[in-house]
């Protein structure tokens, strides 16, 4: 994704034509401007750069309000812009796959976390130069430094704790358990609080038998910003998908913006509101005890909140609609009225009333696709939104909530098919009332830990579990039972007909999502050594996996042998079995061997999600040797069969 | 464990028996006058932490009466009962169940993870995780744990080993992975690890039957230390090796070894062995539950028939009359000698199952209660 050059480019045409809507803009008041944020023409285009889109994720202000850094995911650096003139003053590279970013409280450091490379960046502002690289857990992604300057905190996603880091040197001290799949950070404003949430839901703690039956449960991790202790942890009950979290000025107001699914019901339900809503819990003196309350309105949905900022007075806060492509203002007095004049339910929750965010919405504000990160002035007069898959920021004026200008990063100039593909996998705008896209459940294009109920034969019928969208090319057919030959009917009848229930792609567009899906990359494997080596563990694992005896001398049918179904570099045959995982409330058939790729990241487990951990494939849901010959194996065999299969 | 405020008490202490040789006049003085059975000289009865037993049962919040260990966290303290998981904090008690997520309502053992403040309790259900108020349990079913009965838990950096009813493992918090420790790749004889105490440098495991095991951080070497008289209960090799093969616990602190078996005790300092049995120490009984090093010099044992003390040369020993339930203090000075100490208070029952310190303080779990003694003297 690195480009040769990192400067930022700017096409002549789009000079001229920015200089002109610049001049022309100028001396009107009045709507949009686009504006391109480039420091010098740049002559060195090639036909590969013109495929490096930037795609920003987040975005920053210093503390004195005259730069703007974008994080750039793709592009893989961190742009600064002068908020003035929104041109480039530097472009900084850091990591594979950078993630989140926080700048230090005398805005001298910017932390960046590099998520493929398991590192923070660490950038002196002044030079714009990466001054340190840290090494951190595995997949970091938000990042803050506390108000003494003493801890850097980072949340890692794949080992789901929280890093706690000396500022000076980099040093890990501890990790903190997090919820599962931790991810993002913020400070609360005194400086007292780390708040830490997480994307996907914790698992259950108790084996019920009905776990994958069970509403999920999340939470936000409260840390002692001077002890480095998590102090308590605040339910997020039914939800699953936590994103930003902001505090108010005077610390009175925690807002946390989430996904509330409802996956427990059929999906082909989506007229009757059947997938998610889209809502944020509040938290903090000014609500009491924690309440959840709806952004989606009564036809339409509020897609996929990411970002979210409070403005400096209290008096409005901000949320990026990743899938409805626009930004949700939300007048916080008259929503704290309806909190504290609407008889609150029990459960704590109003997100099954569709009609409540008519009495706190203000306005919803169109941006461009798949807004993410964003940040407000100083003064809160300006709202600055990066548009992730347009390789824009928009700038949006608060007091008339629309946007003022579009500032267009360097890049592309046309739009691929691949980007187009991406661009549709995360809009929502194809389904009924704009509820749902291929992100809303396939979360960062990955997954999302949830076991649904996708077929209308009845409430608790064919529950299965959601699969991880890496490297899927070559392992057809898809489905649990195999029912779809290829990625074009996945996402096309299936997924229009049965889940969007509304309007159709075109040729051009399913091709290009089809497209999309199937490039999606394989993320780094953490179990697997740099070397390429195994461990001695992961060896002996490796001898059990590719047995053709049992332990007694006994030869292992071929159907029975772990590398016959799960065979090739994909660990999949793809055919289908009989490995007696079956339930009774699941339709009869075979069911599909599934890829091993990154199986450790990708609980729960089996067709239905039943099995929280690896381990529960065997030691419960395998009595009769159906999955693999494995009970005439001792625990420690186990443990070396199922360290083997976490490097796949 | 020992705190700098520990050392001050127990010079304190000491200064308190110069001025006691020296003639001062103590109300443990004039009860010694009353007492003929007790040492001939007064002056010669060493001075030994006394404390004021506050104790702890279902009737003032504790989860249950039985209990198997107890943890200080500062002003928390938690204590593992056959019954959930005790956790007294700001004068009142909180209860931990399996409905909050606790792997089995009886908990044996408890370790503090010092960096993060998370607690983890080994039960007969499997090993949990408490950690800012959540609970996560792996149980042999759901993670690499090799047994669900765990006996005993110690944290050392980002490990987590574990002894259990089929030998011991190593949870690495980073990775995830588990690591098994049993009759097939350690000089384990038997696999029923009862206790565990890790640190940087060496990880030492107490198996009922099979010695002591010794794990190198370093060299990842292993070794056995065994009874040289077998498994008899005759002493012929004193002070040649480990007392008994039945190891009930281990503590591993100040680079000495000190080693708790049902037939007497062990201090291991690297070269040379100190044991340590009722004829010849202390000691109220050889049976001993539980041991709990302070430092080099001076550690506590919970046995069977109280709770005792040592500190290098003398022993102090807490209990209760079994008849009449009376509480007693005895101490026994390095030549022998034992003097009855007047007491109005001691532990909840003479069955001692575990120990903790808070500063000079100790809290103790007994099969009929949790007692806090606070020290006096």
């Amino acid at each position: 994704m690195r480009a040769s050059s990192r400067r930022v480019r700017l096409g002549a045409a789009a000079l001229a034509a920015g200089a002109a809507a610049l001049l022309f803009l100028a001396l009107l008041p009045g709507p949009e401007r686009r504006v391109y944020a480039g420091s010098t023409p740049a002559a060195s285009q090639s036909p590969a750069d013109e495929q490096e889109y930037a795609s920003p994720l987040e975005i920053l202000l210093s503390p004195d309000g005259t730069r703007l850094y974008v994080l750039c995911q793709q592009s893989e650096d961190v742009r600064v812009l002068d908020t003035g003139s929104y041109e480039v003053i530097g472009t900084v590279a850091v990591g594979r796959v950078p993630r989140g970013m926080a700048l230090s409280r005398a805005g001298d450091r910017l932390f960046v976390t590099n998520s493929w490379d398991d590192t923070v960046s660490v950038i002196d502002t002044r030079t714009l130069t990466v001054a340190a690289t840290w090494p951190v857990g595995l997949e970091p992604s938000g990042v803050v430094e506390d108000a003494a300057g003493k801890h850097v905190f980072v949340a890692n996603r794949i080992s789901s704790d929280i890093a706690v880091l000396d500022a000076r040197t980099g040093a890990e001290e501890k990790r903190l358990l997090a919820g599962r799949g931790a991810s993002y950070l913020t400070l609360s404003p005194d400086g007292a609080r780390v708040y830490a949430t997480h994307i996907y839901p914790n698992l259950p703690p108790l084996r019920t038998g009905l776990e994958n039956r069970t509403p999920p449960e999340s939470e936000i991790t409260v840390i002692d910003a001077r002890s480095s202790e998590v102090v308590d942890r605040i339910p997020l009950h039914s939800i699953a998908g936590v994103f930003h979290l902001a505090v108010s000025a005077n610390g009175r107001l925690g807002v946390v913006a989430e996904f509330h699914p409802k996956n427990l019901v059929p999906l082909a339900h989506l007229e009757h509101g059947g997938a998610f809503a889209y809502t944020l819990t509040l938290f903090g003196a000014d609500v009491g005890k924690p309440v959840e309350i709806p952004l989606d309105e009564l036809d339409r949905y509020a897609s996929q909140p990411f970002g979210v900022a409070i403005a400096p007075d209290g008096s409005r806060l901000y949320v990026t609609l990743g899938g409805s492509e626009s930004v949700l203002a939300v007048d916080v007095p008259r929503l704290l009225r309806f909190i504290h004049t609407r008889p609150r339910p029990e459960s704590g929750s109003f997100a099954q009333d569709l009609s409540a965010s008519g009495n706190y919405g203000s306005a919803r504000i169109p941006v461009g696709h798949n807004p993410r990160g964003l940040a407000l002035s100083g003064d809160g007069h300006k709202l600055f939104v990066a548009n992730r898959l347009d390789d824009t920021i928009s700038v949006i004026d608060t007091s008339t909530l629309r946007v003022a200008t579009t500032i267009a990063l360097a890049g592309p100039k046309t739009v691929s098919a691949l980007r187009r593909g991406e661009q549709t996998f995360y809009s929502a705008h194809y389904s009924f009332q704009g509820q749902i896209s291929c992100s809303s459940c396939h979360i960062d294009s990955t997954f999302d830990a949830l076991t649904w109920n996708l077929e209308p034969n009845g409430f608790g019928r064919d529950i299965v579990d959601n699969k991880l969208l890496e490297d899927i090319k070559d392992t057809a057919p898809y489905k649990w039972n195999g029912g779809n030959p290829n990625v074009p009917t996945e996402c096309g009848p299936r997924t229009e007909k049965y889940f969007w229930r509304s309007e159709n792609y075109d040729a051009r567009t399913l091709t290009d999502l089809a497209f999309y899906v199937l490039s999606l990359p394989s993320r780094p494997n953490r179990w697997r050594q740099p070397s390429g080596e195994l461990t001695a563990a992961q060896e002996r694992g490796k001898s059990l996996f590719e047995r053709t005896a049992d332990k007694f001398g006994n030869p292992i049918p071929l159907e029975n042998r772990c590398n016959n179904c799960h065979s090739g570099p994909k660990g999949t045959n793809q055919k289908l079995f009989d490995v007696g995982t079956r339930k009774t409330t699941d339709n009869p058939g075979p069911l599909k061997s599934a890829p091993l790729t990154n199986i450790a990241l990708t609980a729960p487990y089996l067709h239905d999600g039943s099995a929280r951990t690896l381990e529960e494939i065997w030691t419960i849901y395998n009595p009769e040797d159906k999955h693999g010959r494995t009970n005439d194996l001792t625990k420690d065999e186990l443990n070396d069969l199922i360290e083997y299969l976490r490097t796949r | 464990m020992k705190t700098i405020a520990d050392e001050r008490r127990f010079a304190m202490a000491l200064l308190a028996v110069a001025f006691f040789v020296a003639g001062a006049r103590s109300g443990f003085a004039q009860a010694t006058q009353h007492h003929p059975h007790v040492a001939s000289t007064a002056a010669a009865v060493p001075q030994m932490p006394r404390f004021r037993f506050e104790n702890y049962t279902t009737a003032n919040g504790l989860p249950a009466n039985h209990v198997y260990a107890v943890l200080v966290d500062g002003a928390r303290i938690w204590a593992g009962t056959d019954d959930g998981l005790g956790l007294y904090e700001d004068g009142k008690w909180k209860t931990y169940s399996t409905k909050d997520g606790l792997a089995h309502r009886a908990v044996l053992s408890l370790a503090l993870d010092k960096r993060t403040g998370d607690v983890w309790a080994g039960t007969m259900g499997g090993l949990s995780r408490i950690s800012g108020g959540r609970i996560v349990s792996y149980t042999q079913l759901n993670s690499g744990l090799s047994n669900n009965v765990v006996y005993g838990v110690s944290v050392e950096g980002e490990n987590v080993w574990v002894a259990t009813a089929s030998g011991a493992c190593r949870l690495n918090l980073h990775t995830g992975e588990w690591s098994l420790y049993n009759e097939r790749n350690t000089p384990m004889r038997e696999i029923w690890v009862y206790g565990v105490s890790a640190t940087a440098t060496k990880v030492y495991f107490a198996v009922w039957g099979s010695g002591l095991l010794e794990f190198n951080q370093k060299t990842e070497r292993w070794d056995l230390y065994d009874d040289p008289d077998g498994e008899t209960e005759l002493v012929l090799f004193k002070d040649q090796g480990l007392i008994h093969d039945i190891v009930s616990s281990v503590s591993y602190v100040d680079g000495i070894v000190w080693a708790s078996t049902y037939f007497g005790d062990s201090r291991y300092d690297g070269r040379y062995w100190h044991n340590f049995l009722t004829k010849d120490s202390g000691l109220p009984s050889n049976f001993t539950n539980y041991v709990k090093g302070v430092d080099a010099n001076h550690a506590w044992f919970c046995t069977d028939k109280g709770l005792a003390y040592y500190d290098g040369a003398n022993w102090a020993v807490y209990t209760r009359s079994l008849t009449s339930h009376k509480p007693a203090m005895t101490v026994r000075d390095a030549k022998g000698n034992v003097t009855e100490i007047p007491v109005t208070s001691g532990p909840a029952h003479n069955y001692i199952l575990g120990i903790d310190f808070q500063g000079s303080d100790i809290w103790v779990a007994t099969a009929d209660g949790l007692s806090h003694g606070v020290l006096q003297q």
